[in-house]
């Protein structure tokens, strides 16, 4: 196999011989498995989790391969890879997911250990990307770039992929396991909806700890994540995981799919009697043989790449004068531009929310694209968001020009991000075989009605997240305003809810009335963005607005012709 | 059922004793711990070797009281996506000190050989049509591990380390 070194300046987590060894084992491991169950040595049965846990999926239609990129930052080398990966075996596009990895969903069962092996060339794999394990880490996706960073979260999330990684214990949990985690003052990791959510923090001395949410998640029954400590020192982060799954694995309920989640668990024991347990089995555990020591830590955070950044003014005179000349330009860096910690740089977001686009996909041509940007303006370096769009995280002030006249030319200069027209949506009934209703013509529907970037920026921010059934993938449950799709005798149908919050003061969403039709749909969301705009006061958000005037105005509005 | 230990298939000198039928008391037993519980006055002063079969359901503190009893305890996976045995190997071993053998009973496949390796069962019942070469390969396909284990007791050191090495 052909090692393609990454570029040292992406903040990835550079693989060693060792990291390579296990990876290419594992790929050696699934062509076995995939020959056993041909023979018939293995069931359908026993094979279904083992092909999940390598990222392998049986849709409506097709499989499904679900590439894991480990809190959601990608070299372009990787990028270009799974751009050729798309061509190669599926239809020219992937579809980045809203738990920061890749997904193709045209695949062959007997292509997919050659299409591991091709990933395992540039370090990547499609581990516990599936299953009921624990799942891919996510993060925020301006980590190590934004200006309210406490901690780097990245470090700690690579030590949770290695540590969660083939776990001999936590391998056949009750069901899926989503740990986020985040380390700056405002949460884009949505950590509260996670089974675990981690906020990694600074004390008094400067030492690092982390507070620990637990039994978040949304799905048939939503659950806010519970804090369940406040402070867990850096060298016990391990070992205090450890017991939160020890525990889960032990008491978690396996006798109904839908009660197997960690939420329940905490939800039927209450948050007193869980974090009793935690805490007997974290005394036991404490101790040398879990303790996660500083050199350990070093070690890790030596091995992510970083890009070393110039000296430059704060201000960039260039990016002002292209913004008095060109209003595209400037609505562009007013929406999809956030500040850089660094002096000079800024953060670009580039959306893969096109109105009248499906949220998330992105053909080959574009991953090319942006691949080859990355290279030219952010140090080799791309990361997905949790929304489902691209960051180059590093970009010159100088250059956003020059960057954004060369995604506009390749349809991806969108100024959208946080906007209603940036709007999350699940695979719905297109690919998925657990759908209800098709959420990808809603999704696109609503963006075509919303097009106008000069209406979406007076609107302001406003999320907008759309699921096909009640497993909630599109987290409508806290979209500002969310969208669920239902079955009534056959006909798809759409319910509405407002009030969602998926950052720290997380909020589920209200239901607003009776479900709609997929045309109601559409008006009913221009009538809640009407109401809205009536009632605020200056600079008000959607949910205070919400909060002061009460759901009334906006149902009345939405169901007034019916 | 043939045995699995240390990668190979072994003779087994243990008989399960399905309750109701008579234990033998000249040679190694299998009870379920339910038996146990039920007759264990019955079991003081025997010379055989006595070992217990819990189900998954039943935890490792549920059976600590006694576990000086018991030369083997067989712990059983119903489904082998019921993965609560991992756990409770782990406990019997690492919080209350069981030195005896731990068996892994049930449905049981060989993908999960080394993770139950690693978390402190010493062999493993495999079904009658059993493929010897798929055991054997399940300790040696995968060389690194990220964690500490039973079999390995080094402290999390290094995070990444060759298997054996």
């Amino acid at each position: 196999m052909n090692h393609i070194a990454p570029g040292r300046n992406a903040g990835v987590y550079n693989y060693d011989e060792i990291d390579r060894r296990f990876v290419s084992e594992r790929v050696e491991q699934f062509r076995a498995q995939v020959a056993r169950r041909l023979s018939g040595e293995l069931t359908e049965e026993e094979f279904k989790p083992l092909r999940l846990m390598n990222g392998l999926y049986l849709q409506l239609h097709a499989y499904m391969l679900r590439i894991a990129v480990p809190y959601g930052v990608l070299t372009s080398r990787q990028m270009r890879k799974l751009a050729e990966i798309g061509r190669k075996y599926d239809k020219g596009y992937g579809h980045f997911t809203t738990r920061q990895n890749l997904q193709f969903n045209w695949i062959k069962l007997e292509e997919t250990p050659e299409i591991l092996n091709e990933l395992a060339e540039v370090d990547m794999h499609a581990l516990q990307t599936s299953g009921n394990c624990v799942r891919n880490v996510t993060t925020d996706q301006f980590v190590g770039a934004a200006k309210d960073e406490v901690v780097d979260g990245r470090v700690y999330a690579e030590i949770l992929r290695q540590w969660t990684t083939l776990h001999p214990e936590f391998t056949y949990l009750p069901r899926k396991f989503k740990i986020a985690i985040m380390g700056s003052e405002k949460d884009r990791a949505a950590i509260r909806i996670h089974d675990v959510g981690v906020f990694a923090k600074r004390n008094d001395k400067g030492e690092i700890g982390f507070a620990f949410y637990a039994g978040g998640g949304l799905g048939r029954s939503p659950f806010i994540g519970k804090l369940i400590r406040e402070w867990v020192p850096e060298e016990d982060f391990v070992a205090y995981l450890e017991a939160i799954l020890r525990v889960y694995n032990q008491y978690g309920r396996r006798d109904n799919i839908y009660k197997a989640r960690i939420k329940i668990l905490v939800h039927e024991l209450g948050q007193e009697k869980f974090t009793a347990e935690v805490e007997e089995e974290f005394a036991r555990l404490r101790g040398p043989k879990y303790r996660l020591a500083p050199e350990i830590v070093a070690e890790i955070r030596r091995r992510f790449g970083g890009p070393s950044f110039e000296d430059l003014p704060p201000v960039s005179a260039a990016l002002e004068q292209a913004k008095a000349a060109n209003e595209a330009f400037a609505r562009w860096v007013a929406v999809n531009v956030t500040e850089h910690k660094a002096p000079g740089y800024a953060v670009a977001t580039v959306s893969l929310k096109p109105a009248g686009g499906i949220p998330g996909d992105a053909t080959s041509e574009q991953m090319e694209l942006v691949a080859a940007l990355a290279d030219q303006y952010s140090f080799g370096e791309i990361r997905v968001s949790h929304a489902q769009n691209l960051v180059l995280a590093h970009v010159k002030q100088d250059d956003l020009f020059a960057l954004w006249t060369a995604l506009e030319g390749a349809g991806l200069g969108t100024a959208n991000v946080g906007l209603i027209g940036d709007i999350i949506a699940c695979p719905g009934l297109d690919y998925c075989a657990l759908a209800n209703a098709r959420s990808i013509p809603l999704a696109q529907a609503i963006s075509e009605r919303f097009a106008d970037p000069a209406r979406q920026q007076l609107i302001g921010e406003l999320g907008i997240k759309i699921s096909g059934c009640i497993n909630a993938c599109g987290h409508h449950h806290v979209g500002a305003i969310g969208i669920l799709g239902v079955d009534k005798k056959g006909v798809e149908f759409y319910q509405i809810t407002i009030g969602g919050d998926p950052t720290l003061t997380t909020a589920i969403g209200d239901i607003l009335g009776p479900a709609v039709t997929e045309h109601e749909a559409v008006d009913a969301i221009e009538a809640i963005v009407e109401v809205y705009l009536a009632n605020r006061h200056d600079g008000e958000s959607f949910l205070a607005t919400l909060k002061r005037v009460g759901h009334g105005p906006f149902k009345e509005r939405v169901y007034a012709a019916h | 059922m043939p045995l699995i230990k240390d990668g190979c298939i072994v003779e087994d000198d243990w008989t399960h004793v399905p309750d109701g039928e008579a234990v033998p008391a000249d040679r190694p037993a299998i009870i379920s711990f339910e038996r146990f519980q039920a007759e264990r006055a019955t079991f003081e002063g025997r010379n055989a070797a006595l070992g217990v079969r819990v189900k998954s359901g039943t935890l490792a503190p549920a059976i600590a009281a006694d576990l000086e009893r018991f030369a083997l305890i067989a712990i059983e996976f119903p489904k082998f996506r019921d993965g609560r045995g991992f756990s409770t190997a782990r406990e019997l071993r690492e919080r209350y000190g069981y030195e005896g053998e731990i068996r892994a009973v049930g449905h049981f496949i060989p993908d999960q050989y080394q993770f139950a390796v690693r978390t402190g069962f010493t062999s493993a019942e495999a079904p009658a049509n059993a493929n010897p070469e798929s055991w054997a390969r399940a300790l040696t396909e995968i060389t690194v591990a990220f964690q500490p284990s039973l079999d390995d007791p080094q402290p999390l050191s290094l995070l990444r380390r060759r298997l054996g090495a």
